[in-house]
């Protein structure tokens, strides 16, 4: 493993939050708002991690190991994700199938925590949590099968590795940009944002993923924040990689070349936010379909192409 | 071999003195259980052999029913099915001891234990039978045996019905059967394995008419969509080790058929993989969609046992797919991936079915909707429950996430390039993580329903933790979960001599494939370990953090309401709801709702429900015109018995002229 490698990982652990600050920042100024300072993530982390905790009287330990291992699975994600062309530190053919197995693992863990509470309100977004992650799980898939066609390779690392301005020039490149944006489309499901749920909304009856949470406080909360950062950082970094397929050779360039290309995407989902209204529940799995047709279409476009 | 044919015997003997003592319950259900657990011992140590050596034992007798031969054989495919077999069985056997004494006032449980230890036996036989008739003698014996294990309370009549529906499933399966074995005896002049498998090459059109009725004679019994009708009917009416029993292991002699009859046919043709694969799509997600809309815990469980069946078919599909194509590692990851998932469905299904007859067992209650907050009151059900919950849905670091990959790894390993055509393991792919997201939601319900929030109904909240017999049961295949997750290459190794059996690879290629294999699975067993770990590290940092600072409890919030009831939590209904509705298409629920009426309106009533539309629409007019139709030979049927014995003297006169006029003719 290169020290390089471990740098950028270390950089993941540390600047994720920051991602969610910008996209705060983002639709501040789109709303003609001061915002919030670009480092508040971390201030809110640093409050909970000093706090103590309450507990609804209902609640199990499932309740209290939601959030465990929510982080601990999405850890282990961020360790199988590379940073660009950098790689991740732990690659392996198949672990494009452990990242998705992650995902789903906190998932469920996520889910039972909430329902755990026995609240109407955190039923109905554990609820509708696993509808939206069922049906942009397929999407995800053929997201990566797209990747794993035009590169030849089985693993995360590999993937984007392969991935070249000269793949972007042949005429693999449409099948690429359809690839990333079902990633893009699923990046917005699986991170509770605009257009399937809105983070910002202050009633329960329309939240999906924060209602979910509503109970947990203190640490539990904030394993559960910045767990939800390093899943933005996660796919940020996939969509990044695709998108941004150059290597300078200089760590410091290649290195700072991706953490813009990371506040890039953060504002582009801020943009997003500012500029749409969250979509009714209803038209929700349009929208994931949508995306998954999206990742069908770039795979039997990447099978004719070769 | 006689070890094993002693480890047969056993249990046997055994439920015939249940039967003898039936007068004294716990004589004898002290006499059935203790011999299937000491056969399923017995069997466990004979198969040892065979399992870590991979050397083929046999035994032929001479027997005197017409081209039979009690010929008998254990290789590796074999070992792994009765590996299945035993171990299932003595923990199934060994729950059961204290579930059915529940019955003892109203029945007599002589024959329950007869028929379970028959059902074990005969399990055991039809995977080491090497011959035609053996072969069918015992799928019919596990036939009948199970169904009067699911017709125990027949005094309710949709037991009877759910019986009913059974056997002429299991008999329609076997006509299916009786033609592919008479097929292939006839060509190969002998009902003997051997011959057929020394057959090859068949002409292509016969072996694809034997394949086509294997899989729809072995896919009955398995329960592919649209064979799989019975199975959510017979399934919840047996008591709940016999539904272990039958969801976990007896579904896999379907599987074992038609692995077995793979090696037969000779190298397959593309489209087996293919129909094989859209099977298992099929299967796999309109199984997991049906559990999903349903309210009774052991439907739900039996409705994701063809959802588990759909997974294995599309292992099969990818490895048929590799066969045919000539790549082995593709055919031997996919069959490994199907065999081990066999495994695996056997240990988490087996202890979710033992989970619910827990539940039923302290409840009385099998509707989820009168259940809940069950985790405070059964510790150990709810948290072994939890483990095979998040196992069935395929995620690390437990056992159902090891088989997926097999299969999946298998799909992509796929080099062959030729376009859209060569892309049929792709759709294995996308299906799987497409069933995958469905089971997370599928499981989350049944478990947070039943186990998580608060008491729905009185019973709920007297709830009890059943008795250490049937909860040691339970804790061992709850640390099988963990342990085959954490521990995939053992796993690998052990499901690998038998998929390349299946896969007719050569032994310098299985050498090659087991680095190949074993080097995917140390992978994934890593990831599982790294997961534990951090959990482990997480939870010491949580505990660091909140000792000695200010930990309350408060009611759940609810908007500031200040008393929250039971009634108000989400039910399983409105759990499922979202997708239910989206995919309304498929599943066409129905509901009855009772609207509030009037300015002061006092009651409103919502009842959702969602039958197979299987059932409703295809075989209930089928039969039904079947029913119609033969009203015509009523008078055939007179009740006069010795009109009766003359139509049987008249057919066998006819048969004797027949077969006279036949040997004159030649």
């Amino acid at each position: 493993m290169r020290p390089e490698t471990l740098l950028f990982q270390a950089c993941a652990f540390v600047l994720a939050p920051l991602l969610l600050g910008v996209i705060n920042r983002t639709k501040a100024v789109f709303a003609g708002r001061m915002g919030a300072p670009l480092l508040q993530p971390y201030h809110d982390l640093w409050k909970l991690l000093r706090k103590g905790a309450v507990y609804s009287s209902t609640t199990t330990w499932v309740f209290r190991a939601g959030p465990v291992v929510g982080l601990a699975t999405v850890i282990i994600a961020v360790l199988l994700t590379p940073v660009g062309k950098v790689g991740a530190v732990v690659a392996f053919p198949g672990d494009l199938i452990a990242f998705a197995g992650l995902l789903g693992l906190m998932r469920f863990f996520t889910i039972v925590a909430a329902m755990d509470t026995g609240s109407s309100f955190e039923g109905m977004g554990a609820s509708r949590e696993a509808m939206i992650a069922a049906l942009a799980e397929p999407a995800l898939f053929l997201g990566l099968l797209v990747l794993v066609l035009v590169s030849g390779s089985l693993s995360l690392t590999g993937m984007v590795g392969a991935i070249g301005i000269d793949t972007w020039l042949r005429t693999t490149g449409a099948v690429l940009a359809l690839a990333a944006a079902t990633i893009f489309l699923v990046m917005l499901a699986e991170n509770a944002r605009i257009p399937v749920d809105d983070p910002n909304t202050h009633l329960e009856l329309t939240m999906v993923h924060e209602v979910m949470v509503l109970d947990h406080s203190g640490p539990d909360f904030g394993y559960i924040m910045y767990a939800a950062a390093l899943k933005l950082w996660v796919f940020s970094a996939l969509i990044v990689g695709i998108l941004l397929p150059v290597r300078t050779g200089n760590i410091l360039a290649d290195g700072g070349l991706l953490l813009v290309g990371m506040l890039v995407v953060a504002i582009v989902v801020g943009v997003v936010e500012s500029s749409m209204a969250r979509l009714r529940m209803l038209h929700v799995p349009h929208l994931l379909t949508a995306a998954g047709g999206l990742g069908a279409l770039a795979v039997a476009l990447a099978l004719v192409v070769g | 071999m006689s070890l094993l044919l002693i480890a047969l015997g056993i249990p046997v003997a055994g439920g015939a003195l249940a039967v003898a003592l039936g007068r004294f319950p716990r004589a004898a259900t002290a006499a059935g259980v203790s011999s299937a657990v000491i056969g399923c011992v017995l069997g466990l140590v004979a198969i040892g052999g065979p399992l870590s050596t991979g050397a083929t034992i046999a035994l032929r007798l001479p027997w005197r029913v017409p081209y039979g031969e009690f010929s008998v054989a254990v290789d590796s495919l074999s070992a792994v099915f009765l590996l299945v077999i035993f171990g299932v069985s003595l923990l199934a056997a060994a729950y059961g001891a204290q579930y059915l004494l529940a019955y003892r006032q109203r029945k007599s449980l002589g024959a329950p234990w007869l028929f379970f230890n028959l059902l074990v036996a005969s399990m055991a036989l039809l995977v080491m039978a090497r011959n035609g008739i053996l072969f069918l003698m015992a799928w019919e014996v596990m036939a009948i045996a199970s169904f009067f294990l699911v017709t125990f309370e027949h005094e309710k009549a949709d037991v009877r019905n759910a019986g009913w529906t059974y056997l002429v499933a299991a008999h329609v399966g076997t006509a299916f059967l009786l033609v592919f074995f008479a097929i292939l005896g006839l060509e190969a002049g002998s009902m003997d394995f051997d011959r057929f498998a020394a057959l090859q090459p068949l002409a292509p059109a016969l072996a694809s008419a034997l394949f086509l009725l294997a899989v729809a004679g072995f896919g009955a019994k398995a329960g592919f969509v649209p064979l799989h009708v019975w199975l959510p009917e017979a399934h919840p009416a047996a008591p709940s080790h016999v539904s272990a029993l039958m969801s976990g292991v007896m579904l896999k002699t379907g599987i074992y058929g038609i692995l077995r009859a793979l090696t037969f046919l000779g190298p397959p043709p593309a489209w087996w993989g293919l129909l094989l694969i859209c099977i298992g799509l099929t299967s796999g997600v309109l199984g997991v969609l049906f559990a999903l809309a349903q309210h009774d815990l052991k439907r739900l469980l039996a409705y994701h046992s063809v959802e588990n069946i759909g997974i294995i078919a599309l292992g099969m599909g990818v490895g048929v797919w590799g066969m045919s194509q000539g790549q082995a590692v593709v055919a031997v990851l996919g069959f490994s991936g199907a065999v081990l998932h066999v495994v695996n469905h056997a240990v988490f299904k087996a202890l979710l079915f033992l989970g619910a007859g827990s539940v039923l067992h302290a409840t009385g209650e099998r509707k989820m909707d009168r259940l809940g907050g069950l985790l405070k009151k059964m510790p150990v059900t709810g948290g072994t429950f939890l483990i095979a919950a998040a196992a069935i849905s395929g995620v690390p670091p437990l056992n159902g996430f090891v088989s997926e990959f097999l299969i999946i790894m298998g799909a992509l390993s796929n080099t062959t390039d030729g376009g859209i055509a060569t892309a049929a393991p792709l759709l294995a792919v996308v299906g799987l993580g497409l069933i995958g997201g469905l089971a997370v939601a599928c499981f989350t319900k049944a478990f947070g329903v039943v186990f998580l929030g608060s008491p729905r109904t009185g019973r709920a909240s007297q709830a009890h933790e059943s008795p250490v017999s049937m909860l040691l049961p339970m804790i061992i295949l709850a640390v099988l979960c963990v342990v085959i997750g954490v521990g995939a290459p053992l796993a690998a190794m052990v499901v690998l001599p038998a998929a390349a059996q299946v896969a007719g690879a050569d032994s310098q290629l299985v050498m090659s494939n087991v680095v190949a294999v074993t080097l995917v699975a140390r992978n994934i067993a890593g990831v599982a370990a790294g997961v534990l770990v951090m959990v482990a590290l997480l939870a010491l940092g949580r505990w660091l953090l909140l000792a000695g600072r200010k930990v309350t409890t408060a009611v759940t919030w609810d908007c500031g309401y200040e008393r929250p009831t039971p009634r108000m939590q989400y039910t399983s209904s409105s759990f499922a709801q979202p997708l239910v509705d989206v995919f309304s298409r498929l599943l066409s629920p129905r509901s009855h709702i009772e609207r509030p009426t009037g300015y002061f309106p006092h009651s409103a009533t919502l009842h959702t429900e969602t039958p197979d539309v299987f059932l409703n629409k295809g075989y209930r007019p089928l039969f039904e015109w079947i029913n119609l139709a033969s009203i015509s030979l009523r008078w055939l049927q007179h009740g006069r018995v010795h009109l009766y014995l003359l139509y049987i003297f008249v057919t066998l006169v006819v048969l004797l002229i027949w077969q006279l006029g036949l040997r004159g003719g030649v």
